[in-house]
């Protein structure tokens, strides 16, 4: 269970979150809506450890994360443009993650493999990230996210910039491989159509907090 | 695409007027670059040196001491310049732009400035070491890692270092699996650019080093001039000339074959320091660049102004500029040396060595830019001089001129020529790239409006390489100013520069010689810098 109690961040003293929180069950993919400049993107930043809250706690099955470093949280996060390492490989980009928890070579190649089918690239591995589509790049994102199995998935508008059919489809896609993952996720998106086919639930971030 | 690449010959500028553009430079260049080299070849076959060259077991231990020193120098270089190049590209805060145009101060400086100031500043026990040349060569050249590695640095998006994070990648994996490989184009290419600097390291090794560490360019000018070993000399210069021209076009051909190797982004945003552990690194190493760069200036400034006695007078200062005339009817006793007239020969020498090269650097660019893919020969031939160190160049044009019927070694001349070969690859290098920059469809709007190739050529091509020639301008002044490795082959008695002066006055005993060699090198810094801020200036008001 992640929950997220009382965060509060501002920057150079404007307020972007306000004593926020939410909770999310075992499994559940909630989709978080709102309008760009919202502050979605620094509650997903806060909660994977990557900025620090000025106030609050996020917890993680009951444990503070308060002192536990980004990379030590098994909080895997699906970025607005990808950020694929640019220097390598499809496949090496997949077993990132799985390296970095020391998986043996053989287990990292049929996992690869295993993600590669599910997102619907087999063949893509050796492929440069440079060369892929839109489409393919974002698919190919959520597959390094997926790939070490994290205990949640942060999904920061993962389907923007892409043509109306293609962002239905990936919707479409994206729920179906999050469910098969069975991982708990938080989506954030201002979109509240592709909120409603990805997510179990939808919340808005101008409930979450406490207005002044 | 490159102008007049895909146009109809007929849309094009007449060959005449082209050729017209590129002849000063290609003269200027068969005389004053290529003759010199073919002198320098000549005397180093003829003279049977090249078997006696390899055997000099002194030239060996020469060789190896330049390869190393300069190997360490980039080593330390890179090792302190990422650190700034770091914090001045990641984050955004109070006086970045002041800081980043301090570390470029120490790079426009003369070397002779850079040798002086640290003279001044270490102690007389680190004096004629190796440490010291190690010292000034790290100050020298951390602009070009902070420039170079910051460049590439300011475009990683930081979003992938976080997505390491987020994949399970500490600080440090996270910097060798992601930051460092993306950022070895950029690291590559400063540590070349550094290693080559060093490697032919002349005004820093000749100020600070002492005759026990000559670097090869020290050897050649010691063995040209001070032992009268020309073919030796000639031979090691060729050598040198050889290796150098060869690692230069390797490195032009990996750095084109890395480019848009990865498809970055302009410019990704900088983020202000959070927490107090960012602010704490932010604020450190701004305060450290700040005294690393101001100390050794001020102690320039302080050693201007000791007297004997350890107490502090305007007595040097006094005795280069105070009552002008006198200085000039008497030079000072213990040399024929005056100090506040190579201020004056310097100021003349800088006036014919830019308009010199501006107008050789700005006709040849124009022609380079209008022969489309055809100007790359000559792109490359106007490059030369870059890749050739300056005493080469110095030593070259004294073998050259040095024969009857052109013996114009001693022309007053000679000098601001040099100055000018060795400025003028950065006046193409600045105005060509503006040039390249205009699309050709403007030429074609030109046309179907009326206008005749030569008359939009002067509508579009000479109105924006106005402002670049002007900066150009001011590079090729400040490069004349602190000009050393040429100027002292071709320097005679009472046409001192700066620089020359500088070096002389600062090898001598006596404390007020010495203080007037730092009287000296503070005004050559202070002319360099208001050199380089009025085209800073410039160029911010044309922006504006």
């Amino acid at each position: 269970m992640l929950e997220v109690r009382e965060v509060s961040v501002a920057f150079a003293g404007r307020a972007v979150l306000d004593h926020v929180s939410l909770t999310l069950a075992d499994g559940e993919v909630v989709a978080l809506l709102g309008p760009s400049g919202s502050g979605k993107s620094t509650l997903l930043r806060v909660i994977a450890g990557l900025i620090p809250a000025d106030s609050g706690d996020v917890m993680l099955d009951g444990t503070s994360l308060a002192n536990v470093p980004t990379h030590r949280r098994s909080i895997g996060m699906v970025f607005q443009d990808e950020q694929l390492f640019p220097h390598r490989t499809v496949a090496e980009n997949i077993e990132f993650g799985l390296r970095m928890r020391r998986w043996a070579k053989v287990d990292r190649t049929r996992r690869v493999v295993e993600l590669l089918e599910l997102i619907g690239l087999p063949d893509f591995g050796a492929r440069r990230v440079t060369e892929l589509s839109g489409g393919e790049a974002k698919r190919v994102a959520l597959a390094r996210t997926l790939a070490p199995s994290p205990r949640v998935v942060l999904l920061d508008e993962p389907l923007t910039g892409l043509d109306r059919d293609l962002h239905d489809q990936l919707a479409a896609e994206t729920a179906a491989v999050l469910r098969a993952a069975g991982t708990t996720a938080l989506h954030v998106t201002h979109d509240r159509d592709e909120g409603a086919t990805v997510a179990d639930r939808i919340v808005a971030l101008d409930q979450l907090g406490i207005t002044r | 695409m490159r102008s007049g690449g895909g146009s109809p010959s007929v849309n094009r500028l007449p060959g005449g007027v082209i050729a017209a553009l590129a002849a000063p430079a290609i003269v200027f260049l068969a005389g004053f670059y290529a003759w010199p080299v073919v002198a320098l070849v000549r005397r180093a076959v003829t003279a049977n040196s090249a078997r006696t060259t390899l055997h000099d077991g002194a030239l060996r231990d020469v060789l190896w001491f330049t390869t190393w020193q300069a190997a360490l120098s980039t080593l330390l270089t890179l090792a302190v310049g990422l650190v700034p190049a770091w914090v001045l590209s990641r984050y955004e805060f109070v006086g970045r732009r002041w800081v980043t145009a301090l570390v470029i101060v120490p790079f426009v400086l003369p070397t002779v400035v850079v040798g002086a100031a640290f003279l001044a500043l270490l102690p007389d026990s680190l004096d004629q070491s190796v440490a010291a040349i190690l010292i000034a060569h790290v100050f020298f050249n951390i602009a070009v890692v902070v420039r170079g590695v910051g460049g590439l640095w300011e475009q990683l998006p930081g979003d992938l270092v976080a997505a390491a994070r987020t994949l399970g990648a500490g600080p440090v994996r996270a910097m060798r699996e992601i930051t460092l490989p993306l950022l070895a184009p950029a690291i590559a290419a400063s540590a070349s650019v550094v290693f080559l600097f060093t490697f032919t390291s002349f005004g820093v090794v000749r100020i600070l080093g002492g005759p026990a560490h000559p670097t090869i360019e020290v050897e050649i000018w010691q063995r040209a001039t001070r032992l009268g070993q020309i073919g030796v000399a000639a031979v090691v210069s060729i050598a040198q000339l050889v290796v150098l021209g060869l690692a230069v076009l390797w490195f032009a051909r990996i750095q084109s074959r890395r480019r848009h190797a990865f498809g970055l982004r302009p410019l990704d945003e900088r983020s202000h320091p959070r927490g107090a552990r960012q602010r704490a690194v932010v604020a450190t190493t701004c305060a450290a660049i700040v005294i690393a760069i101001c100390t050794p200036l001020g102690a320039l400034f302080e050693r201007s102004t000791r007297a004997s006695g350890g107490t502090h007078s305007l007595t040097a200062w006094r005795a280069v500029f105070g009552n002008e005339q006198a200085t000039l009817n008497r030079p000072s006793a213990a040399s024929s040396l005056d100090p506040s007239a190579s201020l004056f020969t310097s100021l003349r020498f800088m006036v014919i060595a830019t308009v010199i090269s501006v107008i050789v650097g700005g006709c040849v660019s124009l022609a380079i830019a209008a022969l489309g893919r055809g100007g790359q020969l000559l792109d490359t031939g106007v490059m030369l001089p870059l890749g050739t160190s300056a005493v080469t160049i110095g030593f070259g044009l004294i073998v050259a001129f040095s024969t009857s019927p052109i013996d114009w070694r001693a022309a007053p001349l000679m000098i601001p020529l040099g100055h000018a070969l060795v400025a003028t690859p950065f006046v193409v290098r600045v105005v060509l790239p503006t040039l390249r920059a205009i699309d050709p469809r403007l030429r074609d709007a030109a046309a179907t409006l009326g206008a005749a190739p030569t008359r939009a050529w002067r509508e579009i091509d000479l109105r924006v390489i106005r402002g670049p020639l002007l900066t150009g301008a001011g590079f090729a002044a400040a490069i004349s100013l602190g000009e050393f490795g040429a100027t002292t082959f071709l320097t005679r008695q009472g046409r001192a520069t700066l620089p020359i002066a500088i070096e002389q006055l600062l090898g001598r005993p006596g404390v007020l010689l010495r203080a007037e060699g730092y009287v000296l090198a503070t005004v050559l810094a202070a002319l360099t810098f208001a050199v380089i801020a009025v085209v800073e200036f410039a160029r911010g008001a044309r922006r504006a």
